[in-house]
């Protein structure tokens, strides 16, 4: 088995003239908290829809563990482990939140085709799922419908959802986007309080975050790997300074 | 246990179990589905053709209620199990259950083939590629002629007594009996069908398609084998029309039929299992009773009718329902 959780090699992807990822070479041990950073339209969404095979690469090659997935379809590769949330809510409007999260129980267990048995006839994936929205403060509201949660307990159902596929590396696009402060706080316990095997790749804007959760660092500016490093060395980095606090005033403003 | 009683909450899988289980309305539907034998004995006949085409619904809402497949081609299933069950039986076995079963086997294969077009395409290009199947296999039987007797229809069915001595009678009697027994039979399996993983999967697929493959569902597999189970469901439709009407004519698998399956059950409510069988005899029963009044210009009442719905009830007559028993209950 090898050490490094995720690997990319050369990728490459230009949308007509638009270059989106140039050359992104990347290597993620097992377990670490990557912070993936950059201003809009640096390419980060981008480098997680190729990673998770939603966008297929012009060239170059991703390793998941010892497998070149490369190839794969984004289901076959949620099955080796590879998992993604999204920025915004990729959800289940009407199915509830026990319903949601059960069901990606019953994919992982190979279940989910099985039409001739009763879904209560397997109280293991119930009480699976039923434990992950305990532990991320769900339980109560367990059997509403989804689209019926506050957009914070929406955000922890898009998480419910990638644990319940055990995921080996995770991909969190934006994971407190767009919640208020006074929902964060489970959301945010959540995020810290994800399994260390888990490897942990996140793209966040807000730097308190970033600062507070990755122990490594990568800046993406205009579909390149800027640089790579501690969130220390990251903030002492006078390129970093000069392209994203530029960048930021910028965002501010638009 | 980490299901434990969480104030007052019940454990999440009796609380899913007590959600499937018979409502006391439900078994009040399918008593009042004997209510034809004894209040209108004259309207057998009737009765079971709105049994059949219970059934055609219920096919179709396994695909465009639960999974989210529009078809506007899904008669093709339903002709393809009438004129299987029709030419068997007049090449000389008329046996009707055997008759069922080669029909399913046609109309299923014939479905899993198709699937595989099927599952590539949603919205527009889906309703595109359906009725473009549709129409396909029209203009197809249409011209062999020398096996579907073409435009004149399929004639010289003879169905044999059913288990070898019930005969079918000139009211309809046999005829009715036999489909609402087909109909109760395959109900039970869709109702399984819907409560089970698969049927989750399905809804899933329904609210978030895009979503599926993140969570690692293959997609494409899952509405290839609902696409063949509801061709199959059709199929055995279309051969209880074949065998209880003993013929077949091209308006089996034609775009009407299509057209008119989908009216009923957006009539009925999509999604719900019986919103495809209250839908199938509100419009079976106003287009009974509609012809007679005005034999020429009936589907101007229809139109009315399927307009009034949508606008006052847009989840369907059984939406309709659901939605007044919730608030007799909040008054109660």
């Amino acid at each position: 088995m090898s050490a490094n959780a995720l690997a990319t090699h050369g990728l490459n992807k230009n949308f007509g003239s638009l270059v989106v990822a140039s050359d992104i070479e990347l290597v993620l041990p097992q377990g670490v908290r990557y912070a993936l950073i950059g201003p809009n339209g640096a390419g980060k969404t981008t480098l997680i829809n190729m990673m998770t095979g939603m966008l297929q690469p012009d060239n170059g090659r991703i390793v998941l563990g010892d497998d070149d997935i490369t190839a794969l379809a984004p289901e076959q590769r949620v099955r080796l482990g590879l998992v993604r949330t999204f920025q915004i809510n990729q959800l289940f409007p009407h199915l509830t939140a026990l319903e949601s999260v059960t069901l990606a129980v019953c994919e992982r267990r190979k279940v989910a085709r099985t039409w001739w048995r009763q879904l209560t006839a397997y109280r293991d994936e119930i009480d699976e799922a039923y434990d992950i929205l305990s532990t991320l403060t769900l339980a109560p509201v367990c059997h509403r419908l989804t689209r019926e949660l506050a957009y914070g307990q929406q955000r922890l159902v898009e998480i419910a959802l990638a644990l319940a596929t055990k995921p080996k590396v995770l991909l969190l696009d934006e994971p407190a986007a767009g919640v208020p402060r006074e929902e964060s706080r489970e959301l945010l316990a959540a995020i810290a309080g994800l399994s260390r095997d888990i490897t942990v790749l996140f793209i966040e804007h807000d730097m308190d975050l970033v600062f507070r959760f990755a122990s490594r660092v990568i800046v993406m500016v205009g579909g390149r790997v800027l640089v790579e490093g501690t969130p220390q060395e990251i903030a002492a980095d006078p390129r970093v300074r000069a392209v994203y606090l530029g960048k930021v005033r910028h965002e501010a403003a638009s | 246990m980490t299901s434990a009683t969480i104030a007052g909450q019940a454990n999440p899988v009796q609380y899913l179990q007590a959600q499937n289980r018979w409502h006391w309305s439900e078994i009040a539907f399918w008593l009042a589905t004997l209510l034809p034998f004894v209040l209108a004995p004259s309207y057998l006949v009737l009765a079971s053709q709105i049994a059949i085409t219970a059934l055609f619904v219920l096919s179709l809402d396994l695909i465009l209620g639960f999974s989210g497949i529009v078809s506007l081609g899904h008669a093709a299933y339903f002709g393809i199990g009438a004129y299987t069950a029709g030419l068997i039986s007049k090449y000389g076995w008329g046996e009707p259950l055997t008759g069922l079963v080669a029909a399913a086997i046609a109309a299923g294969l014939f479905g899993y083939v198709t699937s595989f077009i099927v599952a590539r395409f949603r919205h527009l290009a889906l309703i595109m590629i359906t009725l473009g199947i549709g129409l396909v296999l029209q203009e197809a039987a249409n011209s062999a002629g020398w096996l579907t007797g073409g435009f004149d229809g399929l004639q010289g069915i003879h169905t044999w007594p059913l288990f070898g001595r019930i005969r079918f009678d000139l009211y309809g009697y046999t005829a009715y009996s036999y489909a609402l027994a087909v109909l109760f039979l395959i109900f039970l399996i869709a109702r399984r069908l819907i409560h089970s993983p698969f049927g989750l999967a399905l809804r899933g697929i329904r609210e978030n398609g895009l979503r599926m493959p993140a969570i690692g569902a293959s997609v494409h597999a899952h509405i290839q084998t609902i696409y063949t189970i509801a061709a199959i469901i059709a199929g055995i439709a279309g051969a209880l029309l074949a065998q209880t009407t003993e013929t077949v004519s091209l308006e089996a698998l034609g775009f009407q039929r299509s057209a008119d399956v989908l009216v009923m059950l957006i009539l009925g409510g999509t999604g719900r299992l019986y919103g495809g069988l209250i839908g199938a005899a509100v419009y079976m029963v106003a287009r009974d009773q509609f012809s007679g009044i005005n034999p020429q210009y009936w589907y101007f009442w229809i139109g009315l009718l399927l307009i009034a719905v949508v606008m006052l009830l847009p989840n369907g007559i059984l939406g309709g329902l659901t939605l007044l028993a919730r608030r007799m209950k909040v008054v109660s």
